[in-house]
């Protein structure tokens, strides 16, 4: 892997190690309200990144946001995933009918813009994180149902399946044994190159307060509550916003970084990775 | 004639996209665990209030007969009136349109030739500092979210700066900010699409052709290598219609622009289902013409795609 996708990698691990750690090695309590300390400004008198409107530290926020938010992030991708490889394989294998129809279905779904489609998904269940993760997972599934598609038809006449058949594998065998596991590390590629993107829709459905609900801290609602300090105290808002940026930006860092290297560009592009 | 059968299968298409996508809404929001009567007249309204209220907006009925009148009103041209401000979503559809289309256009004239002409020098100056520079912002453009950029742009350009109004709705001046904020994204998808594009093709024999022979460099880009890149490009700059759909509900929310995403945000926070099925319903037909306005540009700049009739292979 580049250079470029280490660091990426590297920053990324800390911001969740600091996360996971930080109500161990950090002394404020993100949720406890300070009336004396209302919108401290930055500085090194104990509030690093300074207060909000009710007095509460911004990074412990910062930190506890950052949990939600990644794990959030990476565990809607992984729903994504289960049901895209699922629906691709089913897809790619079986053909005719089925995978017109399922396709048309994926089609209309990467068509269709995302956000709404999320919105839409918020919208009926209450808010929350879970909610966040579903509204995601049921809009990303579909690239990865289009990804695994692909793949299998590549392969579906390969000599290795002509094999198994020839020994008498059943149909839900040869999927499960024999093209799964040859689609996992494409489909976990581009997890990582995806994982930018659910990052920030994360943030935007909290951002339109559909995400994990107060009193707990998410960098989209910090944005959204700091909006209306932004002349008086901008440090409420910019802080977690430069959060957002910097791990979407690491994420595609190193989705960009390990999908050329396993696949160099001309593949990524062949396989829909870009 | 080629044309008009495509054409009636697309518009039967639409027909058939639309309903499904309005059952889906619809069944969607009769799940829904909260009352609108309740939301609509608050906890403590009579028994007699509520049930006339349920009435009026039919929640009473069972959920087929509530749908298929759903649609009959829809084929009469209304989509019934808003529950919070009982003003009708048609028209207030029709007011706020306009200003989300005026946002997408300026937010597109910024993007297209913006992002196009950054991905071209990338791709010309492939692996100087230059192309590492460019790429470096367009990988930062694509990880900003629009609700945090157009902060920082109110915050400088308006608060600092005192250049331009921080949020409302109105003429060009109020336009600027939302505008360029929704094209940032777009701009870094379109310059990675294009430098991509116009790498692949700077090596191509024909182009090497173009120049042994003489041709101004300036003529080789043009007509060549822009020419044969187009395509991905016109892709990616259409279908990215639907991250502008995206970005206009947060942007017009950040910046109080009364278009109509800010309108289906508003629509959703209120559980107001008149004004949320409407405004998918219209985000969903929008999204579906500009598709097949990208199929029809796909055809005038490459004769070898033939999307309607029988081409020649």
């Amino acid at each position: 892997m580049t250079a470029k996708g280490k660091v990426g990698a590297f920053i990324l691990a800390a911001i969740f190690l600091l996360s996971v750690l930080a109500p161990a090695i950090y002394p404020y309590n993100p949720h406890e309200i300070n009336l004396d300390a209302l919108k401290q400004a930055p500085g090194l008198h104990g509030h690093i990144m300074g207060t909000d409107q009710e007095g509460r530290d911004i990074l412990s926020r910062l930190l506890e946001g950052g949990k939600i938010s990644i794990g959030v992030s990476i565990l809607a991708a992984f729903f994504a995933m289960v049901l895209g490889l699922t629906v691709g394989l089913v897809s790619g294998y079986y053909g005719g009918r089925v995978d017109s129809f399922l396709m048309a279905v994926v089609d209309l779904i990467l068509a269709f813009p995302s956000l709404l489609l999320a919105i839409g998904v918020s919208v009926v269940l209450p808010p929350g994180t879970l909610t966040v993760m579903l509204a995601i997972a049921s809009v990303g599934w579909a690239s990865f149902a289009r990804l695994t598609r692909g793949y299998v038809l590549t392969m579906r006449d390969a000599p290795f399946i002509e094999a198994a058949k020839a020994i008498g594998c059943s149909g839900p065998r040869i999927v499960w044994a024999h093209i799964m596991p040859q689609c996992i590390p494409l489909a976990l590629t581009l997890m990582t190159l995806k994982l930018g993107g659910y990052i920030i829709t994360e943030a935007s459905l909290s951002f339109l307060g559909l995400g994990a609900q107060p009193p707990a801290a998410t960098w989209g609602s910090m944005i959204s509550s700091g909006m209306a300090y932004i002349g008086s105290a901008p440090w409420i808002a910019v802080f977690p916003g430069i959060a957002i940026a910097v791990t979407a930006f690491c994420f595609n860092l190193l989705g960009d970084a390990l999908s050329s290297a396993k696949y160099g560009s001309g593949l990524r592009k062949e396989k829909g990775l870009i | 004639m080629g044309f008009l059968v495509y054409l009636i299968k697309k518009i039967l298409i639409t027909v058939l996209l639309l309903l499904g996508i309005t059952f889906i809404t619809f069944s969607l929001t009769k799940t829904l665990p909260g009352d609108p009567a309740i939301s609509l007249v608050g906890e403590r309204a009579s028994p007699e209030v509520l049930a006339r209220i349920r009435q009026e907006i039919g929640a009473d009925k069972p959920f087929m007969e509530q749908y298929l009148s759903y649609v009959k009103m829809l084929s009469r041209g209304e989509m019934g009136r808003s529950y919070a401000t009982r003003k009708e979503v048609l028209e207030e559809i029709k007011a706020k349109f306009p200003n989300t289309i005026k946002l997408a256009l300026l937010a597109m004239a910024f993007a297209v030739p913006l992002g196009i002409g950054l991905g071209f020098f990338a791709a010309l100056r492939k692996d100087t500092a230059l192309d590492t520079v460019l790429s470096g912002a367009s990988i930062t453009g694509i990880s900003v979210p629009v609700f945090f950029s157009g902060l920082v742009l109110m915050m400088l350009l308006s608060l600092k700066l005192k250049l331009l109004p921080p949020s409302g709705t109105g003429g060009l001046r109020f336009l600027v900010l939302p505008a360029i904020t929704l094209a940032l994204p777009s701009i870094a998808t379109l310059a990675r699409v294009s430098r991509a594009a116009v790498a692949g093709i700077v090596d191509m024999p024909f182009v090497r052709t173009a120049k042994a022979k003489g041709m101004s460099s300036l003529k080789v880009n043009a007509v060549h290598i822009l020419r044969n890149a187009l395509i991905p490009i016109v892709t990616v700059a259409g279908l990215d219609f639907g991250s502008y759909l995206n970005g206009a509900v947060l942007t017009e929310t950040v910046f109080g622009w009364d278009g109509i995403g800010r309108y289906a945000v508003q629509g959703v926070i209120r559980r107001d289902y008149p004004v949320v099925l409407g405004t998918i319903l219209v985000g969903t037909a929008v999204f579906v013409i500009m598709n097949m306005l990208v199929d029809l540009a796909y055809h005038a700049l490459d004769p070898r795609v033939r999307i309607y009739g029988r081409g020649q292979g």
